[in-house]
């Protein structure tokens, strides 16, 4: 009766201990904080007295995981943004009208002569002169398709190619948009990564959600608009071949221009080709540098691809202009004064030192592939995350005391045990979010508050079936025993009902109110552990120690 | 000496009027519907979309000061009430401004709050904003319906989780005690106003647990009465099995709202909405396993005799199953 193997004395002992290391770095949260730090500087930029001093406020023996605190916790900007991933369609296909050009050009007898149409932005459409030579142009530009590897295996190519009375009609094919959607996520989301992490903020969350979204939660951040300003909305950068200046704004491109303005000239407007010659994602590096004459510039180096794409252009191109395009403004339009093979430049304008060096951190950080549309945004400030700790600690601390002594009154010594357990029940609640890294919001607290209250409640099934079972007077032993046996079925089922609600918040919610669903559930499991081992070593130690002819609940 | 809320032995009559407290609860239920369907819930942010400030001033908020300052911007509906909390400090005025939504707007522009921003800070120059949120109309539709989803998911689970524990009675009258402690939830913030945003939801769910909790214990000993006592009534046996449990649902509540009700005081006005749900949830989800669930299973009738499945004893509600 009422015994317990010593083996699973010790794994409960030391399932407890593990836990209460864990949770331990959480009593002393700056310090561990600041040693936390100080450790990531240390490997990141090597150590320094300083540095050395901070990380030594905490023994390194000591686990030092600490409970993330949430935004609203701690202040700071969360975005929920759109990736446009259908501008890339466009710049695709864009891309791809001086090599369906040349493929038709070299068969000029057959399809005659070729016009780049006005279409919709996700359709290439070719006009030839010669319908007759049609099977004979779509032959040649599908075979400039290239094979898709998909998800699936099946093999498909990357452009569709059809007729559409005399015009050849390119477009991408399903397989081709869904692996462009998916580079495009993985590019934006290192892109954003890239910028943020340039800024140096602490612990940012970067996260992909369904197929196009991304979740950016900065700690600490003044506001959400300055976070949108570090992510940018696109910084595109392209080499584009100028094909006239204009002082209005609305004048007529041609089909396969565009008109776009100068960024430090007023009125000044550029007619360019569409197509770039090379792009901002062939660049490798960019420095903020100074021109022959001490202005602020940026140096700038391709990729091979890049670099030999830019020669050739260069090379075929001398003495005319060619326009460096950010985001859809002329930086400059320089005149290209010789062949440039090595594939570095340097890009002049009217920068400041500020200006070059933030020009040069974005070319660096790559362009975002395609737009962001943000259709959620948050800032909290610190202040008020303040006063939701001190509010949510004061409470929780009132809560816990009130809690304690009701249980005291209401099962004596018996309280004082579930009393043991409901303590190492919230340590070990800590414990396992720090262990995890799980961040704890308001609504966690509330999640916690709630646990405290709950917590009892496996040990008040036990109790008072206890008390039920001493009515038959079996003996104190017995009445123990057969307390936790019923009251078992009645924990496990009310527990398990709860822990599903639980799973199902955390996979269906988000933010605040994941947050809540991970203390709730890591509550429940620690409450039962506590409640049905924990409570029940100690009433049994106590029991073996003391041998008591009758108990009282 | 024991603190006890519930006397040893109690043998109060739960069934006597069974059918007048179903008829209440019903009654109830028919109230928060009509109230749902006639006002409607006052939807937060997370839900409707548009944008909430939240300033905090030493001086004093002057509502109609501050709606002049917004309302000439011509920005739509605009809410402006004031927050009190006891936890505010002497000095601290906090305001929730709300915007609605910008027509044909997806992305949330900085350039409104800007303006609402600065056009406070000219009536009110030493305004701080605490805290700006904004939600698109494309976010927050989707997000009502992922919280429909989650609550229809975790009732269904639950559904099936007590059919198989139990029997499916069980499980019906489970539901609907759930059902009951949810659209009560919804009928008070819908009757009293209060925000009801995503928080809320999470309150709703973590009803829905709380009050399945309460609901299992009680059929947990139904279940165990059932066997032991094979020839009493099924009123008997339930009413029995209440009073059993009694002692430990009047605790087990007693300590949650303990605890609730500390964080309902001191735990700052950002999550008093969302505390007083659960508190609310707490007491109808106690009340609805009595005089709900039970007896919805009293209506129901059970199948009585567990060892051989087939087999049921002579009893007005077994044949229900039969």
């Amino acid at each position: 009766m009422l015994q317990i193997d010593l083996w699973k004395r010790l794994l409960i002992w030391i399932t407890v201990a593990v836990g209460l290391v864990l949770a331990l770095p959480n009593l002393f949260y700056p310090r561990v904080e600041q040693h936390n730090d100080a450790v990531a500087a240390i490997e990141l930029s090597g150590e320094s007295p300083e540095l050395l001093d901070q990380a030594s406020g905490w023994p390194s023996f000591l686990p030092s995981g600490l409970v993330n605190l949430g935004l609203d916790l701690r202040g700071g900007a969360h975005l929920l943004a759109e990736v446009q991933v259908q501008d890339v369609y466009a710049s695709r296909l864009e891309a791809l009208w001086p090599e369906v050009r040349d493929v038709l050009r070299q068969e000029r007898d057959t399809v005659g002569t070729i016009r780049l149409q006005p279409s919709n932005p996700d359709e290439l459409r070719v006009r030839i002169s010669q319908p007759e030579g049609m099977e004979r142009a779509l032959e040649l530009v599908r075979g400039l398709a290239q094979p898709v590897v998909s998800l699936t295996g099946a093999m498909s190519d990357d452009l569709n190619v059809v007729a559409d009375g005399a015009d050849v009609v390119v477009t991408l094919s399903e397989a081709e948009q869904l692996a462009t959607d998916e580079r495009t996520m993985q590019q934006s989301l290192e892109i954003i990564r890239r910028r943020i992490d340039e800024v140096g903020t602490r612990e940012p969350t970067i996260q992909r959600q369904g197929t196009d979204r991304i979740l950016i939660q900065v700690p600490g951040i003044g506001s959400a608009a300055e976070l949108k300003e570090i992510i940018g909305t696109t910084a595109q950068l392209t080499f584009q071949p100028v094909v006239g200046r204009s002082d209005d704004a609305n004048a007529s491109a041609g089909v396969g221009n565009e008109v776009l303005p100068s960024l430090d000239e007023n009125g000044v407007f550029y007619i360019l080709e569409q197509a770039p010659v090379v792009t901002g994602e062939e660049l490798v590096d960019a420095q903020p540098a100074f021109d022959q004459n001490g202005r602020p510039a940026v140096n700038f180096r391709f990729n091979p691809t890049g670099a030999r794409k830019f020669g050739d252009y260069t090379a075929a191109n001398i003495g005319n202009p060619f326009a460096i395009v950010l985001d859809e403004e002329v930086i400059s339009a320089p005149v290209i004064q010789s062949h440039i093979p090595g594939g570095s430049g340097i890009i002049t304008g009217n920068f400041s030192v500020e200006e070059s060096t933030q020009l040069a951190v974005l070319l660096r950080a790559g362009a975002l592939p395609a737009g962001l549309e943000f259709l959620e945004e948050r800032t909290i400030g610190p202040e008020l995350g303040q006063d939701s700790i001190d509010a949510g600690r004061i409470a929780t601390l009132v809560a816990f005391a009130a809690v304690l002594v009701f249980m005291t009154l209401s099962y004596g010594l018996f309280g004082v045990f579930a009393n043991t357990a409901l303590v190492i029940n919230i340590a070990l609640i800590f414990g396992l979010l720090s262990a995890i890294g799980a961040t704890l919001t308001l609504p966690g607290i509330a999640g916690i508050v709630l646990t405290v209250g709950m917590a009892v409640d496996a040990n008040v099934l036990i109790f008072e079936r206890i008390r039920e079972e001493l009515k038959t007077a079996k003996g104190p032993a017995r009445a123990i025993e057969l307390g936790y046996e019923k009251a078992l079925s009645a924990i496990l089922d009310a527990n398990i009902t709860t822990f599903i609600t639980a799973v199902i918040l955390f996979v269906m919610g988000s933010g605040p109110v994941r947050g809540f669903a991970i203390t709730l559930g890591l509550g429940i499991l620690t409450s039962v552990f506590t409640a049905i081992f924990v409570t029940r070593l100690l009433i049994v130690m106590w029991f073996e120690r003391r041998r008591p002819k009758t108990i009282e609940v | 000496m024991r603190l006890r809320l519930v006397k040893k032995n109690t043998n109060f009559d739960f069934f006597g009027k069974w059918k007048l407290w179903l008829g209440i609860s019903a009654v109830l239920v028919v109230l928060a519907f009509g109230s749902f369907l006639l006002q409607g819930l006052n939807y937060g942010i997370d839900f409707r979309g548009g944008t909430t400030i939240r300033t905090e001033s030493t001086q004093p908020v002057d509502v109609g000061e501050y709606r002049d300052a917004i309302g000439a911007l011509g920005l739509g509906d605009i809410s402006i009430s004031e927050v009190f909390d006891p936890t505010f400090g002497p000095e601290q005025n906090v305001a929730m401004v709300r915007i609605q939504a910008q027509d044909g707007e997806e992305a949330v522009s900085v350039a409104v709050i800007e303006q609402v921003e600065s056009a406070l800070a000219e009536v009110v120059p030493d305004i701080k904003f605490v805290s700006v949120e904004s939600v698109g109309p494309k976010v927050s539709g989707e997000l009502i319906q992922t919280a429909a989803i989650a609550v229809v998911l975790a009732i269904g689970a639950v559904l099936i989780y007590i059919s198989l524990r139990f029997e499916w009675q069980f499980a019906l009258g489970a539901v609907a005690a759930l059902l009951h402690d949810v659209i009560l939830t919804i009928g008070i913030f819908s009757e009293l106003q209060i925000k009801f945003d995503l928080a809320i939801i999470a309150a709703l769910l973590t009803i829905v647990g709380y009050s399945l909790n309460d609901t299992v214990v009680v059929f947990d000993r139904v279940r165990e009465n059932l066997v032991k006592y094979k020839k009493k009534d099924l009123k008997e046996v339930l009413n029995l099995s209440i009073n059993e449990t009694l002692s430990r649902t009047f605790m087990t509540s007693a300590t949650t709202l303990l605890a609730l009700i500390a964080l309902f005081v001191l735990g700052g006005d950002v999550i008093r909405g969302f505390v007083f749900a659960m508190i609310w949830g707490v007491i109808v989800g106690t009340y609805s396993s009595i005089f709900v669930a039970s007896a919805i299973l009293l209506w129901l009738g059970v199948k009585r005799d567990w060892t051989k499945p087939t087999d049921t004893t002579g009893n007005q509600f077994a044949n229900v199953d039969a």
